[in-house]
């Protein structure tokens, strides 16, 4: 008697299944992909009525810009954000889960998420994968507490500071940080030196790039600025663009659906031409 | 040289005037070997959501198989088709699951969502999503692809526009590519109808 074996949709969590293929491919000279990262330079820093956290928004794959203008500063909870840098896949993923699991916990309990339990959800998760899941994340809320910042690195291992810089682009954010911070900024100027420190990251750093994305969290009170400086316009744009005359490309076949009947029509012959 | 490499690939998504099109190469090939010239790489989910895979071949189809899977289910239990952005999350998370042993796959999604508004979406081989409002691309001719895109992309355009736009672009990128070209495959896709095209370029 054969057994079928059925292919039910698992039950949650990482599959290894897929792991002895592969090193069989690495084993004989295949190597394997690159993944998008996140270059990036993400900042944070506590001002006089809470935090404010800052990123750029390019996405990279090896050396190409894959997306100019990403979302980089990832929601956690209505008084939580976390931006996120290194594997995109890896941020996007940790960040999501941790999201669900701070809103059950608020269900569980009735109250508002504290930061520290983000903090704590995140970095367990992290450390219990040794730094395979490559995400270095700066998390910043308001609670009960007070306002709250913490880096995360992707062993496991956060610190908890006044202000703070993580990816690529974080010694020269932190080179701005370091000569113009102090406390009890006001929100201007707190909001001013993020960008300035995220500016400093995407001129001078190649793996960060396009604009500037700020967070501003303060006790019962968030503001997502999305796109708030925009310092690499696309310079001399042609008016007019590349425009294709119908009929130009070439094609063999044309079939097409028209509410569910299917006609084919006259088939052109022409070599592709070239503008 | 890299898995991706392997099969050789060139797909591009576009957004229209409530319209989309994609567009693939047809060549298959076993490193430098043509294998194929009319490999399919661009499926149908529903009327409106088509999906692209380049990359490795076999995942390609495996990975299909397990999203049309996945898709018939839904629409079993929810009695309606899955909307682009639900479709672009389910196949994020199918592809994150393998995060340390991944398919060398990555797709390229075009739909169109609530009142016929067009969605694309790309992402790498283990699930990070990139949502555009122009265009995405993926494949080994992807540096050139992100260049002609780049250039030729205008907002808004018309069906027909798009696909003289969407098809010069695939065409010019896969001239500069070993591994794909052999002509192109482009749907382009409103909210009324599907017109699926088959574009003759160089064969070498």
């Amino acid at each position: 008697m054969s057994q079928a074996v059925v292919d039910v949709p698992p039950k949650g969590g990482f599959s290894f299944d897929l792991c002895r293929r592969n090193e069989m491919l690495s084993g004989k000279g295949i190597q394997p992909p690159s993944f998008r990262k996140t270059g990036t330079t993400i900042v944070g820093l506590i001002f006089k009525d809470g935090v404010i956290l800052g990123a750029d928004t390019r996405a990279t794959e090896g050396p190409i810009v894959c997306d100019k203008n990403c979302e980089k500063i990832h929601y956690m909870a209505p008084n939580i954000y976390c931006c996120g840098a290194g594997t995109a896949a890896d941020t996007e993923a940790v960040t999501d889960m941790v999201s669900s699991q701070l809103q059950l916990h608020c269900y569980h309990t009735g109250r508002v998420s504290r930061v520290v339990t983000a903090l704590t959800l995140l970095k367990s998760h992290l450390f219990s994968y040794q730094g395979y899941v490559s995400a270095a994340l700066v998390l910043g809320g308001v609670d009960v507490t007070g306002p709250h910042l913490h880096t995360i690195y992707p062993h496991g291992s956060t610190d908890t500071l006044p202000f703070a810089t993580m990816g690529s682009g974080s010694l020269a954010a932190m080179a701005v940080f370091e000569s113009k911070y102090r406390e009890g900024l006001t929100r201007e100027e707190g909001i001013e030196l993020v960008c300035e420190a995220i500016c400093s990251g995407i001129f001078n750093d190649l793996g960060s790039g396009s604009n500037v994305d700020v967070c501003v969290i303060t006790k019962g009170h968030k503001e997502y600025l999305r796109n708030y400086q925009m310092p690499n316009p696309r310079t001399y744009v042609s008016s007019k663009g590349y425009t294709f005359a119908k009929g130009l490309t070439g094609f063999r076949f044309l079939l097409s659906h028209e509410d569910g009947c299917i006609s084919i029509s006259r088939c052109s012959w022409c070599l592709v031409k070239r503008f | 040289m890299s898995i991706f490499e392997y099969n050789g690939s060139a797909l591009i998504a576009m957004v229209g005037k409530n319209c989309f099109a994609i567009a693939s190469d047809r060549r298959l090939g076993v490193q430098l070997q043509t294998i194929a010239t009319d490999f399919q790489r661009i499926y149908k989910i529903h009327d409106k959501l088509y999906i692209g895979l380049s990359g490795l071949a076999t995942d390609a189809q495996t990975l299909y198989q397990r999203l049309v899977f996945r898709h018939k289910l839904y629409q079993l239990r929810e009695e309606r088709d899955m909307k682009p952005e639900t479709f672009a999350s389910l196949v994020s998370a199918i592809l994150y699951e393998k995060r340390f042993g991944p398919y060398f796959c990555q797709p390229v999604i075009a739909g169109l969502g609530d009142d016929d508004k067009p969605f694309i979406c790309t992402m790498d081989s283990i699930g990070a999503k990139e949502l555009a409002k122009d265009f995405v691309v993926a494949g080994t001719a992807s540096e050139s692809l992100y260049g002609a895109c780049e250039s030729m992309y205008k907002p808004d355009m018309e069906p027909e526009e798009l696909f003289e736009t969407i098809s010069q672009a695939l065409l010019s990128s896969v001239d500069r590519d070993c591994l794909s070209g052999w002509g192109g495959h482009v749907f382009v896709v409103t909210p009324t109808e599907v017109i699926e095209r088959t574009l003759k370029g160089r064969m070498d």
